[in-house]
């Protein structure tokens, strides 16, 4: 071995800070050596890929907007990852979220309730709530992985979706596309600023960062979190319950995808359709990482996350690349944030 | 002679179980050393992808499974790096890897949408194949079935037989113990996790090269995760992984058998394509319910991680 990590006497305060930006930069640096193996300039693909998105109004408001629904799973399933409790079923609970409140949108279709957005919202968090309660309950009553159960129901609710658009809720009046009929107005979430479709779903996601900081940093089920992830051992002496821990991790991540899937269908995308989301709730996942876990650390990484989105649309448009390219530079952010965080507590010593 | 119903459903359950069987074997053997890596779905996800570009270029299958399995061996090698040499969390690597690899290969994969590939002959076993019902069932098909089979006895033999096989069994389990009778615990585990992304890959390849065969991105659908849960199911031993698998290859085909017998079952197609899903999930729980069946069978040192200064 040409290198060696030697143990840092405690880790290292300064790094976890950098390495998440280390790892951006390394993604940055690797995204435009691809390019030029793609045979496109490396600072043209930068250019269009990193600045275009957001060079106008409308560019940051789409920016917020598609941080959204981003930075709602990553909250809950920060809360869930700090117990060592490993949600990977976000994008199923956010579908089924999204069914729960867009049932709700369209069998009220003619009400015109003020009271109408809210409950959908609700409807949305338990819907959320009770697609991840399948994998807690698998896991605290029959020790089931719950890795792979709530990966599993990922798959299911897919076919829930495709099921109801393809049949019981397809719009009758839509040519046979496999989608249900729009919402009404009073089923869609106010728009904040005038000519964008920045809307109010930023203030939910906005008052979930702040509600998550309380939560991890202010009280006491929190602090069981965080002991029963870091040391289940002295959780379990401390008479912490290692079930409780399942459930809440399970429940509030489940909450908030819930909630992320109301905010796209009662936002940008008005109806129910196959394509609520791309994926959303996988991206979330490296928003919580690369946020350490973090409210404040969220809020940035899901912006980032979110431009990483964007560009892929603009790499599309401008430079005849697959949209997938977004995925590739996420999964490159995550793998680079994991590797950089050795530095937290390692110091590299290289051998001759 | 038209084969009968009962071997056309053997046949079919074998081919639909045998990408789950070559990609849970190479599982198995990184968890035998100690290993989770829960990228599976992304590394089959580029198999499938460079196996049938290749094919697709140069017109020779057997290119397009190597270089399936080589795609799988880079991708375990990534792996590796991030959960071996940099010590990261075995669970969020694995995690990235499946990110990565399901979105570079829908990148690598755009322009192949469209090309179809001609199916690949099957290689019937001379004399067996004549067998009534289960001829056709078990001796007709491509050659990758019967590597599944070979695979499979290999790496009974190699974990349970062989010297280097219990070196492997030794430094999952006590991977401390292991080093300081001064075996080089992370250069077995490389070697571990390369196995187990190459066989990957090559289940990868088997769907795009053999199965279909195209590519369409998402194809994999949750198969490399079938795989993880396989392993789970199998208690960690090989001959289990191949009962598990040829049951959710049973459950995957009885979509296509439903609809092709011309069954008049007032059943959406979604709920029939969710079966294999589901069965997933019941599966897990009826093993895992009984905590001791996984604490005696697991490697004692999964998923965590080893640094031989420590």
């Amino acid at each position: 071995m040409w290198l060696k990590f030697e143990q840092r006497p405690e880790p290292s305060r300064l790094m976890r800070y950098l390495s998440p930006l280390l790892a951006v930069g390394l993604m940055v640096a690797s995204g435009m050596l691809l390019f030029h193996l793609l045979g496109k300039s490396p600072v043209e693909g930068f250019k269009v890929f990193f600045l275009n998105p957001i060079q106008d109004k409308y560019g940051v408001a789409e920016l917020f907007l598609k941080a959204t629904p981003l930075i709602l799973c990553a909250v809950g399933l920060s809360v869930g990852f700090r117990g060592n409790i490993w949600n990977i079923g976000a994008e199923g609970q956010l579908l089924i979220g999204a069914l729960a409140g867009g049932g709700l949108a369209l069998h009220f279709h003619d009400s015109s309730s003020l009271l109408l957005l809210p409950a959908m919202i609700i409807a949305g968090a338990l819907g959320g709530m009770f697609w991840a309660a399948i994998p807690a309950w698998l896991r605290t009553r029959f020790n089931a992985n719950e890795i792979l159960t709530s990966l599993m129901l990922v798959y299911i609710a897919e076919l829930i979706v495709s099921w109801l658009v393809h049949g019981p809720w397809m719009d009758p009046d839509g040519f046979n596309f496999p989608q249900t009929r729009l919402f009404q107005a009073k089923a869609t979430m106010p728009i904040l600023v005038a000519g964008t479709r920045l809307n109010a779903g930023l203030l939910i996601a906005v008052g979930a960062l702040i509600a998550g900081w309380i939560f991890m940093n202010r009280s006491f089920m929190g602090y069981q979190m965080k002991v029963a992830g870091q040391a289940e051992n002295a959780g379990r002496y401390a008479g912490f319950s290692a079930r409780r821990t399942v459930w809440i991790g399970m429940l509030v991540g489940g909450a908030m995808a819930g909630i992320a899937g109301v905010a796209e269908i009662a936002g940008p995308v008005g109806q129910i359709t196959e394509h609520i989301s791309p994926g959303y709730g996988f991206a979330a996942m490296i928003v919580a990482f690369v946020g350490r876990l973090d409210p404040v650390g969220i809020f940035f990484s899901g912006l980032l996350m979110a431009l990483l989105y964007l560009g892929g649309e603009q790499a599309q448009q401008y430079l005849a690349l697959p949209y997938s390219i977004s995925k590739v530079f996420q999964g490159l952010l995550l793998f680079f944030l994991l590797c950089s965080d050795v530095f937290i507590t390692h110091r590299i010593r290289w051998k001759k | 002679m038209q084969p009968s119903l009962l071997s056309s459903i053997l046949f079919a359950t074998i081919v639909a179980g045998t990408p789950l069987i070559i990609a849970a074997v190479g599982e198995l053997v990184t968890e035998k050393s100690g290993v989770l890596n829960l990228g599976t779905e992304g590394i089959m996800s580029m198999g499938a992808v460079a196996a049938f570009a290749v094919t697709v270029h140069t017109g020779n299958p057997l290119l397009g499974i190597l270089a399936g399995m080589a795609a799988g061996m880079v991708m375990g090698l990534i792996f590796a790096v991030a959960a071996l040499t940099f010590m990261a969390n075995q669970v969020a690597s694995g995690l990235a890897l499946s990110i990565f690899g399901v979105g570079l290969s829908a990148f690598i994969g755009k322009p192949y949408e469209s090309v179809a590939l001609p199916s690949v002959a099957a290689w019937n076993v001379p004399g067996l194949h004549r067998i009534p019902v289960l001829g056709h069932a078990f001796f007709e098909h491509q050659g990758l079935v019967y590597f599944s089979w070979a695979l499979l006895g290999g790496v009974a033999w190699f974990l349970y037989r062989s010297r280097l096989g219990l070196v492997l069994r030794a430094v999952g389990e006590a991977p401390v113990a292991a080093h300081s009778v001064g075996y080089n615990v992370v250069r077995i585990r490389y070697m571990a996790v390369l196995f187990g992304g190459g066989m990957a890959g090559i289940g990868g390849a088997f769907l795009s090269v053999f199965y279909t065969p195209l590519w369409v991105e998402g194809m994999v659908a949750g198969r490399g995760w079938i795989s993880l849960a396989l392993v789970v199911f199998a208690t960690w031993r090989p001959a289990r992984v191949m009962v598990g698998a040829y049951l959710f290859g049973g459950c995957m085909i009885t979509q296509m058998f439903v609809q092709g017998s011309g069954m008049h079952l007032n059943v959406p197609s979604q709920f029939l394509s969710a079966l294999p899903y589901a069965a997933t999930i019941i599966v897990l729980v009826l093993i895992s319910h009984n905590k001791n069946t996984i604490r005696l069978n697991s490697p004692a040192s999964l998923g965590q991680p080893f640094s031989p200064e420590a």
